[in-house]
């Protein structure tokens, strides 16, 4: 990075410029095409090119509309109470030694990280009647018998928050720990008490971080996929869930494909927005 | 928020974050074909047993290869992008940059689902090198970070004095940027294994009934039939991530990987 | 030995020129301070002849070979960075071989070169360590060998001892200034340390806003300021306004001042600008009228402030000379001969 020349040579651009092109954009204009294309009636293949919009009118019957929503509600039930709970989370993580705050990290990672299928299968098993909570209630003669509580919508939602909460907690991290430590030591000398600064100082300055956070939580939540079969009963399934279905079990691409540009676009729309926030927290 | 309270707080947090990985690990040990915790006649007959039954190593080496190959992959497309928006920046850089994480932020569906009509158009579905590429280009952004990250800690002087002393661009860039951004690249690689061994939906749709990975043996053993050795396989990939995680926690610096400061070191 | 001269040298960031219009002439193996405040246009002018800044115009030349369009790395030049720039992923004695290594010397030569290297600046047996293992005198060492370890045609250092602590800083100036006189590398440091260009310097030049204002021996400088900028920044002057009557008399406030033969005139007559080090302010029977504000022992010498029509002017004596005034008494001023110098303002 002298003041002649640029450090790197031009055409190391080029290498990742067509891969991406050929690996990332074709695929989603493919997945533009087929999302118009007619659907085969014979069955065998899947579909054969052209344009209709019938699937498009599918996407925005009642039935998706339904499934949509629920997708959202559950997916927002799990960004806020995974960021209300990552919050004061990150607070205190971010004051700690930088050891302390290493293992932690590690663990968090280490869950993130974990397949939702593991997640699934660990939360099943803790709700289990065999294992876990039931037995241990039955133990304590707290209830009867052991009991299972899976599948059930306090299964999924335990679920979705075991596998968001990492995921807020590591979004709230850079902004938490970049807060000036001074200001909330101001507070502190001037007698308010813990609780007081970290709702009258901290929450405030976090403002716009805490709703970035949100929102990519959110479209976390809403890409889950496995725990809601795992976890959830089928009226809990997510769109994730329908669209998959649609494309690998009943050969409708077409449709599975409609709902994903929907889905696509909720999601960039959503992203943006969380972009958008955060930039004018740094303007600010 | 330094108080008792706090520190009570996120260690309730962290129990009930590890609380059913604990339960899948004693569930793992149970001696006889069943799920109970507390295991019953504990023995480690089912560790063993992952790596005899034929129809859990299948899956077993398709994951380790598919998360080797991809991760390679991921890293070899996000260097030179990482590289070119490091040491050129503008707007084709940023359209790259941005190209290279949005697989990351969107819903991982949309992602599988276009990857699948993909290759079906190409008429490589349901081959496990579609699988490799599938997941190797959804994993990019993770090196794309973390090479990134170790390219704006470096020096500019480090760059100038490499050059009076003699060395051409090519050289500066493999005597001491490369170096330099190594524990970087290296993260990022260990951060794309980890997640493409866990990733399931992907590898799923591309190629799900014929090349399956762990993932997919374990959602197809919850359905039809539960055995100890899902228990197993959890454990393995939980110590998995904590090894991985926890050497770069130790040789690295993990607060400022996950974007704690903004410090410049080296 | 190479000569380094710059013809119209002129480097443009925006609307400011860091460095403007500059023509130089540099002989071969001396040792050059670059003098002058911050911002003044040093490290650009270092980083011009160094290639890592191209020039708005103007011309570079080295022995006599045009420089101007030569990349940075095929210029053989030596430059020691600010920050010193070592690379934390190498040894010590790969940091100094570093350029060897570049050029394709083979390994067990390169080897005996940074022994040889490290041991000119008195690291003998360090090669091995790493540079975070190293205080921080011994690393500007180490970046002081790894700039020479080509036998550099120059020797270009950006405030290289400027990190250091005073006693450090002191011992090292020694050094560098004994190992360039050893090696004979023309070599070009840039400070904004009067003293230290004082101490090391065979010629100084003054910098202000990318003009040189005045290249010269320190002592020549010292005594003989080009004008009244380069007099107020070289060590500490009196700076007082008057006006030039003819050739050897000055009028300041009122009072009249002979001239005397050592004492030089830069200007035309007309209002001028009078310059008198501190060492040489006497007080005698008659001359300007002052009194006394302040007195500061500094143990080595004695600084007395004084007022002379509104203006501040110091004196400097010895402990032995030291007059018996105290705070309020009234002196006059004379100055010693050839302590004056007569300046346009
Ligand atoms: N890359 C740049 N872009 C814009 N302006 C610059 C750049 N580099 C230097 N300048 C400007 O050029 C002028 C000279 O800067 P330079 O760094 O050469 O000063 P200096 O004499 O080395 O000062 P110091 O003693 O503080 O290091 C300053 O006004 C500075 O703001
Ligand atoms: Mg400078």
């Amino acid at each position: 990075m002298s003041g002649r020349d640029a450090a790197t040579p031009t055409w190391l651009g080029l290498i990742p410029g067509v891969v991406l092109a050929a690996l990332f954009l074709v695929p989603f204009g493919i997945m533009l095409a087929v999302s118009v294309a007619l659907r085969d009636p014979s069955g065998s293949g899947f579909y054969t090119w052209g344009f209709e919009l019938q699937s498009y009118a599918r996407v925005f019957t009642f039935f998706v509309g339904r499934i949509l929503f629920v997708s959202m509600t559950i997916a927002a039930g799990a960004a806020v109470i995974s960021v209300a709970l990552a919050l004061p989370f990150t607070v205190i993580l971010a004051q700690m030694s930088r050891r302390a705050q290493t293992v932690i990290l590690v663990i968090l990672l280490s869950v993130l990280s974990l397949s939702e299928v593991i997640i699934g299968f660990s939360v099943s098993t803790l709700l289990s009647q065999t294992a876990g909570v039931g037995n241990l209630l039955a133990l304590l003669r707290i209830t009867e018998q052991p009991r299972a509580y899976t599948p059930s919508l306090f299964a999924l939602m335990t679920g979705l928050c075991y596998l968001t909460f990492p995921y807020s907690v590591l979004v709230l991290y850079p902004p938490v720990a970049r807060l000036d430590p001074e200001l909330v030591e101001a507070s502190r000398t001037m007698g308010a008490s813990p609780l007081r600064t970290f709702f009258g100082v901290t929450v405030p300055l976090l403002r716009a971080p805490i709703l970035g956070a949100l929102i990519l939580v959110f479209v976390f939540a809403l890409g889950s996929y496995l725990l809601p079969q795992v976890l959830g009963r089928p009226e809990h399934w997510t769109l994730s869930v329908h669209i998959t279905d649609q494309a690998v079990y009943q050969s409708n691409l077409p449709f599975a494909a409609a709902m994903a540009v929907v889905l696509l676009l909720a999601a960039l729309a959503l992203v943006g927005l969380a972009l958008l926030v955060a930039r004018e927290r740094r303007a600010a | 928020m330094r108080s008792r309270l706090g520190a009570f707080y996120v260690a309730v947090l962290m129990l009930l974050l590890v609380l059913p990985l604990v339960v899948v690990g004693g569930v793992s040990l149970n001696g006889g074909q069943n799920l109970r915790f507390p295991p019953q006649d504990a023995s480690f007959r089912w560790y063993g047993e992952l790596f005899r039954a034929a129809d859990w190593t299948g899956p077993l080496r398709n994951s380790l290869v598919i998360a080797a190959v991809a991760a390679l992959i991921a890293v070899a497309v996000a260097l030179p992008l990482a590289l070119h928006a490091w040491g050129r920046g503008g707007a084709l850089s940023r359209v790259l940059y941005t190209l290279g994480v949005a697989p990351f932020m969107l819903p991982p569906v949309i992602t599988a689902l276009g990857f699948l009509v993909f290759w079906v158009a190409l008429g490589m579905y349901g081959q496990m090198a579609a699988t490799i590429l599938s997941h190797g280009i959804f994993l990019v952004t993770l090196p794309l970070v973390t090479t990134s990250l170790g390219l704006q800690g470096i020096d500019p002087a480090l760059l100038e004095a490499a050059r009076t002393m003699g060395a051409t661009r090519g050289q500066v860039l493999r005597t001491v940027v490369l170096p330099l951004a190594l524990p970087y690249i290296i993260s990022g690689y260990a951060f794309a294994f980890v997640l493409s061994l866990n990733e399931y939906i992907i590898a799923y749709m591309v190629a799900g009934f014929t090349v399956e990975t762990l993932p997919i043996k374990i959602f197809n053993s919850l359905r039809y039939g539960y055995s100890p050795i899902m228990g197993v396989v959890s454990v393995l990939f939980v110590g998995l991530a904590i090894l991985v995680y926890g050497a770069i926690g130790i040789f690295g610096n993990l607060p400022r990987l996950l974007g704690a400061e903004q410090v410049r070191e080296g | 030995m190479h000569d380094l001269s710059l013809r119209g040298l002129t480097k443009r960031f925006g609307s400011v020129a860091a460095v403007d219009d500059l023509t130089l002439d540099i002989p071969g193996g001396k040792f050059i301070c670059l003098l002058g405040p911050s911002g003044c246009g040093k490290t650009t002018l270092l980083r011009l002849v160094a290639g890592l800044e191209e020039p708005t115009a103007g011309r570079i030349l080295v022995g006599g070979q045009d420089q101007t369009d030569t990349p940075t790395h095929r210029r053989n030049f030596g430059m020691v960075f600010q920050s010193l720039a070592l690379f934390p992923h190498l040894s010590v004695g790969d940091n100094v071989a570093y350029p060897l290594a570049i050029r394709g010397t083979p390994r067990a030569q390169r080897r005996a070169r940074a022994e040889e290297l490290l041991a000119l600046v008195q690291l003998p047996g360090m090669a091995d360590r790493r540079v975070h293992q190293l205080s921080g005198g011994q690393r500007q060492r180490v970046a002081i060998a790894r700039g020479l370890a080509i036998d550099p045609r120059l020797f270009l250092l950006d405030e290289p001892l400027s990190a250091l602590d005073a006693n450090l800083r002191e011992h090292m100036q020694i050094e560098l200034r004994q190992l360039q006189t050893r090696l004979g590398v023309t070599t070009v440091v840039v400070t904004h340390d009067q003293k230290e260009a004082l101490t090391m310097a065979d010629v100084v030049i003054v910098m202000d806003q990318g003009r040189v204002q005045q290249m010269g021996a320190p002592m020549e400088v010292y005594r003989n300021p080009a004008n009244a900028f380069v007099a107020g920044f070289i060590g500490t002057s009196n700076l007082l306004p008057g006006r030039l009557l003819d050739t050897s008399t000055l009028d300041i406030s009122g009072q009249r001042l002979a001239l005397g033969p050592g004492d030089r005139v830069k200007c035309p007559p007309g209002p001028a600008i009078l310059s008198v080090r501190p060492e040489d302010v006497r007080f005698g029977p008659d001359g300007l009228p002052a009194h006394v504000t302040f007195i500061r022992d500094l143990g080595e010498s004695v600084q007395i402030i004084l007022d002379h029509a509104g203006q501040e002017v110091t004196a400097l004596f010895s402990p032995r000379e030291r007059p018996e005034v105290a705070i309020g008494h009234a002196v006059t001023l004379t100055f010693a001969p050839g302590g004056c110098v007569v300046l346009a303002p």
